[in-house]
């Protein structure tokens, strides 16, 4: 970003694109301000920005949420510890089995409850699994929002259907899972399900490649998000960005390598990294991680041993955790997800929080967005890749 | 240009790309785990074959709170165990599975029954006692290898209930 020159003429630099003046240019002419949503077809959900635009550009921009604010923390303190688990899958609508684990771990951790090896194996499955929900359905999004109305979102769809079908055998319901249990997972998975689930990873890379060969020389798509929205890494940093968007950044941070919860230190897989931040390296991050997650489901797939699922001991009703607090996160396909737990030794949380990876992403739109043009802010927006649901709770 | 083409060609010729299903001519099959929304299960008799016995622990533990119950009271004014009233407002209710998981007596199961649109917003979403009790055969009907299993655990149950009371019939 350029500071605003004096003269309020435009930058004498000709190296520097006119896209990146600011405001204090051509101070004479009115700023127009336009409300985008919360009823906009590409806002992602009930989401609103206030914009002011000079011309076509973006001289401030300033979110506005709060549509679906549903009391989550809230409600989690007036219902048992077990009362909160069909609440997380509603979070983040995606990603319903991710958030179970990040729940499920705060409370094992408050409670010491352990997890047996079998289920550890299937937490590892289903929540990457969610991952290629969450980054195929995300790039069907991006492309719609850059005007490819219908044809890719149907390509992507199809593909996570086939995982929202394995999801239904396992839990009973396509996106509302509510799987996951203190000290293990609700029940053992159904047969035949893992080799479904082996033919839906061995037919992803094909999928993946036809995908990446629509999108990734694709004239209009480079000509929409390549340096557009940079992102440099210590603004990302500073923000307390997590996730694809972060590491898009450069900024080598996945919790999965940081803190290998789980059996995550079992699998041998890498983290993508983008060089320039932009939003041409917010949509191909998730390609490549995309493809390292089908590194781990298929050792996982294979090696997942026999055995019980559940803690025989672990309670899940009138459960009573010790006094005290504990933090639990996991890398959830959009960042880092954490939950905050405080016990006062009842049956119910004394303190509920979350920590969003939408939301905290979410702060950093005005820095994304300034500067560019109106019509770049939804692509902007679109690579952050929000949830409505997680961000207003 | 070519991918789209080559889709658009294997989605009226490849099998596997048929998958669009002519609902409500033909109806999608579920998986066995599939839930939607709870119901009672009776052996035998509709009304006294019920296996609910009002103990109001789904009640206590549904977080949304969308169970209702009231127990039966005999003439004497006893609490008998029935319930009397047991309303589920399915429009409240999420489909979340924690009432089966509570219930110590295998009373109340997850259905797979999805239509159930209805005309007004406020009666017909509120299912009564009548309307929530299904049979136990209706039961191995759609969780077959569930159902088995809660077969096996109920008759070990009522098999040392039975040898219990024969060991005190014997004592006396």
């Amino acid at each position: 970003m350029n500071p605003p020159s004096e003269t309020g003429s435009p930058s004498p630099n000709p190296a520097e694109s006119p896209r990146y003046r600011t405001a204090g240019y051509d101070s004479d002419a009115q700023l127009l301000e336009v409300s985008l949503g919360p009823q906009h077809p590409s806002t992602h959900g009930v989401f609103r920005m206030n914009v002011a635009l000079d011309g076509e550009d973006v001289v401030k921009l300033k979110p506005v949420f709060g549509y679906l604010h549903r009391n989550h923390e809230q409600i989690a303190e007036q219902v048992s510890y077990l009362g909160s688990m069909p609440y997380t899958d509603r979070l983040d609508y995606f990603c319903s089995l991710s958030n179970n684990w990040a729940y499920a771990a705060a409370v094992e951790k408050l409670a010491g409850i352990d997890v047996p090896e079998r289920a550890e194996y299937i937490r590892v499955i289903t929540s990457e699994l969610t991952r290629l929900v969450n980054h195929t359905s995300f790039l069907g999004f991006m492309l719609s929002d850059m005007g490819a109305w219908g044809t890719v979102l149907m390509y992507a769809f199809r593909e996570r259907e086939k995982i929202l079908d394995l999801f239904e055998s396992l839990t009973g319901s396509r996106m509302m899972g509510n799987y996951m249990r203190f000290g293990g997972c609700r029940c053992d998975l159904p047969p035949g399900w893992l080799e479904q689930a082996r033919k839906v990873v061995d037919g992803y890379p094909a999928f993946l490649d036809e995908m990446e060969s629509l999108i990734a020389t694709n004239e209009i798509v480079i000509s929409r998000t390549q340096r557009i929205g940079r992102l440099p890494a210590d603004k990302a940093v500073n923000g307390s960005m997590t996730g694809p968007c972060l590491r898009a950044s450069g900024v080598n941070y996945d919790i999965r390598k940081v803190d290998r919860y789980g059996i995550y230190d079992r699998f041998e897989f890498r983290v993508p990294l983008g060089d320039h931040g932009d939003c041409y390296d917010r949509l191909m991050i998730r390609f490549l991680e995309m493809r390292e997650t089908l590194k781990i489901l298929r050792p996982a797939l294979r090696d997942i041993p026999e055995g019980p699922v559940m803690d025989p001991k672990a309670r899940q009703r009138n459960l009573r955790p010790p006094e005290g607090e504990a933090y639990a996160r996991v890398e959830a396909p959009k960042g880092e997800l954490g939950f905050y737990l405080i016990s006062d030794a009842s049956d119910k949380p004394y303190r509920y929080r979350v920590r969003p990876p939408s939301l905290i992403n979410l702060t950093l739109l005005e820095d994304l967005c300034l500067g560019e043009k109106i019509a770049d802010v939804m692509v902007i927006l679109g690579t952050i890749d929000i949830v409505l649901g997680e961000v207003d709770r | 240009m070519g991918i789209t083409a080559k889709n658009f060609i294997a989605s009226y010729t490849k099998p596997e790309s048929l998958i669009t299903e002519e609902y409500p001519e033909e109806k999608p099959k579920l998986p066995e785990n599939n839930r939607n929304f709870p119901f009672l299960v009776f052996d035998d008799d509709p009304d006294a074959g019920l296996r609910c016995v009002s103990c109001k622990i789904c009640e206590r533990e549904c977080p949304p709170q969308c169970i209702y119950i009231v127990q039966e009271r005999d003439e004497n004014g006893r609490p008998v165990k029935q319930p009397k009233v047991f309303d589920i407002d399915i429009s409240v209710c999420m489909s979340c599975q924690i009432c089966v998981e509570v219930c110590p007596f295998d009373a109340i199961k997850m259905d797979q029954e999805y239509e159930l649109s209805s005309l007004d917003r406020f009666d017909p979403l509120i299912h009564d006692r009548q309307r929530l009790s299904k049979s136990n055969e209706y039961y191995h009907s759609i969780h077959p290898a569930e159902a088995a299993a809660v077969d096996a655990v109920l008759a070990e149950k009522a098999a040392r209930k039975a040898g219990n009371k024969k060991a005190a019939d014997n004592e006396s």
